[in-house]
């Protein structure tokens, strides 16, 4: 039964190679699987297809395999407050699809649920509907977006089971559970790893078949991209 | 003296109705907030995956796991909820959210809006604006009417590539309140320290003078 649950990120990640697409949740730096992009980092695999709303800082999240040269090829909706990003962009060193946050979603999600295709009218008349099929229902304009399935997928969550079900934190659920779904092989990192049995099933956000490797994180930096008080 | 940016915050806070869910982007359209009066019960919507937006928090309350889509830490409000980005994005591009107030870098005539891209230059992403332009029931665009240059924002065909085609109805700038019809621009209010007659001279696209049109009342 807990043939999915491994020591440490290295070891859940194996089988990750050059040229993989991995599809990642996070949104900024909250709820990204840190301790898999710290491994991928350590692993040195290159040439990877990144699927992931954002793409880090210059020296946090997806920005270490940045840094290190890893990735070929991003689709993300957001990448500003990444300036090497943008240098490797405007080089021509990096690919770089953008695709609309919703799109990018459901894209995900239409992906794991064994979707091919759905029509959005997100886009419509703009650069992202270049070369795509359009279609009118009921006289608006949609076009048709592919969903996207991963070699691996990259998750982190608040509290895990040994089964792989998943609860996730506020919002550092974001992206997290539609990526569970979308991968080949799906890797979810969770700051804590209890017995199958603990969780109420009421609150699973992930249920456990969408998982096929679980550890238990380490270190958790958590940065805060915009710290924004107020005054008591 | 044109608007400042909270008086243009001021302004849309009038077209907010007491039971809407609200989407701010980032910018002006975040100002916004402080200005709905108590009496409305208004529900935020943040595309990262909360419904019921609070104020910022205390220092000793911030949570690296409660951030907007802005990233900046924040907190969740009475009856707040938590969620994916798919079902954010099924409210928002499904047409459950009321209003969502934008940036803009250009608005033209015809209601296209350009705000995520100048080529060759920023690269940054259109983030969730184009499923907010193509979804919500209602778009208020706040921006200033003129760039730094003084060359107006208000065109008569967007030069930068498009977030959305044919999608915004209404403008409010630091110049004046603008509806967009078939007819092109249509000045509706302006600043209280202009002219009307200014407004048509500060805009680049087609504007006429409504026949009702009146000061901004900003109180």
């Amino acid at each position: 039964m807990s043939r999915k649950v491994y020591s440490d990120a290295m070891s859940a990640l194996n089988g990750v190679s050059d040229g993989m697409t991995l599809v990642i949740g996070g949104f900024g730096l909250c709820g990204i699987p840190e301790n898999c992009i710290g491994a991928l980092r350590e692993m040195g695999v290159k040439g990877l297809t990144c699927v992931s709303n954002n793409a880090g800082v210059d020296d946090f999240g997806l920005g270490l395999l940045l840094q290190n040269r890893q990735i070929k090829k991003m689709l993300s909706s957001y990448v500003g407050e990444n300036a090497l990003f943008e240098k490797q962009y405007l080089s021509g060193e990096l690919e770089l699809e953008f695709v609309p946050q919703g799109t990018l979603a459901e894209r995900m999600r239409a992906g794991g649920a064994g979707i091919p295709g759905f029509f959005t009218a997100t886009g419509v008349g703009t650069k992202v509907a270049e070369g795509k099929e359009t279609r009118t229902f009921d006289g608006r304009e949609y076009i048709l977006e592919r969903g996207i399935v991963g070699d691996y997928a990259l998750v982190k969550a608040w509290k895990g089971d040994k089964f792989g079900n998943l609860i996730y934190r506020k919002t550092a659920r974001n992206f997290n559970p539609l990526a569970a779904t979308a991968g080949k092989i799906t890797v979810a990192e969770v700051e804590e790893l209890v017995e199958i049995g603990e969780l109420d099933p009421d609150e699973v956000h992930t249920p456990g078949v969408f998982v096929q490797r679980i550890f238990q994180g380490k270190n958790y930096q958590k940065r805060i991209e915009q710290l924004t008080v107020r005054k008591g | 003296m044109p608007l400042t940016r909270e008086q243009i915050a001021q302004r849309i806070a009038q077209e907010v109705e007491d039971g809407f869910v609200v989407n701010l982007g980032i910018g002006i359209p975040t100002l916004v907030a402080n200005y709905i009066p108590s009496n409305k019960f208004v529900m935020f919507q943040s595309e990262n995956g909360l419904l019921g937006m609070g104020p910022y928090p205390l220092e000793k309350d911030v949570d690296p796991d409660l951030i907007n889509a802005g990233k900046q830490t924040v907190t969740a409000a009475k009856g707040a909820s938590f969620f994916s980005s798919a079902d954010s994005f099924a409210m928002i591009r499904g047409g459950h959210v009321d209003l969502t107030v934008l940036g803009a870098m250009e608005v033209d005539e015809e209601g296209n809006i350009a705000n995520w891209m100048v080529p060759g230059k920023m690269v940054k992403g259109m983030g969730g604006a184009m499923d907010l332009v193509a979804g919500a029931r209602r778009v208020i665009v706040a921006m200033q009417h003129a760039d730094k240059t003084g060359a107006s924002k208000l065109r008569k065909k967007c030069t930068l590539p498009l977030t959305g085609r044919k999608c915004i109805t209404k403008i409010v700038s630091d110049y004046g309140v603008i509806e967009v019809t078939p007819q092109g621009f249509v000045l509706k209010e302006y600043a209280p320290d202009l002219s009307p007659e200014k407004v048509l001279d500060a805009t680049e696209g087609k504007m006429t003078i409504a026949p009702d049109v009146k000061p901004m009342r900003l109180a």
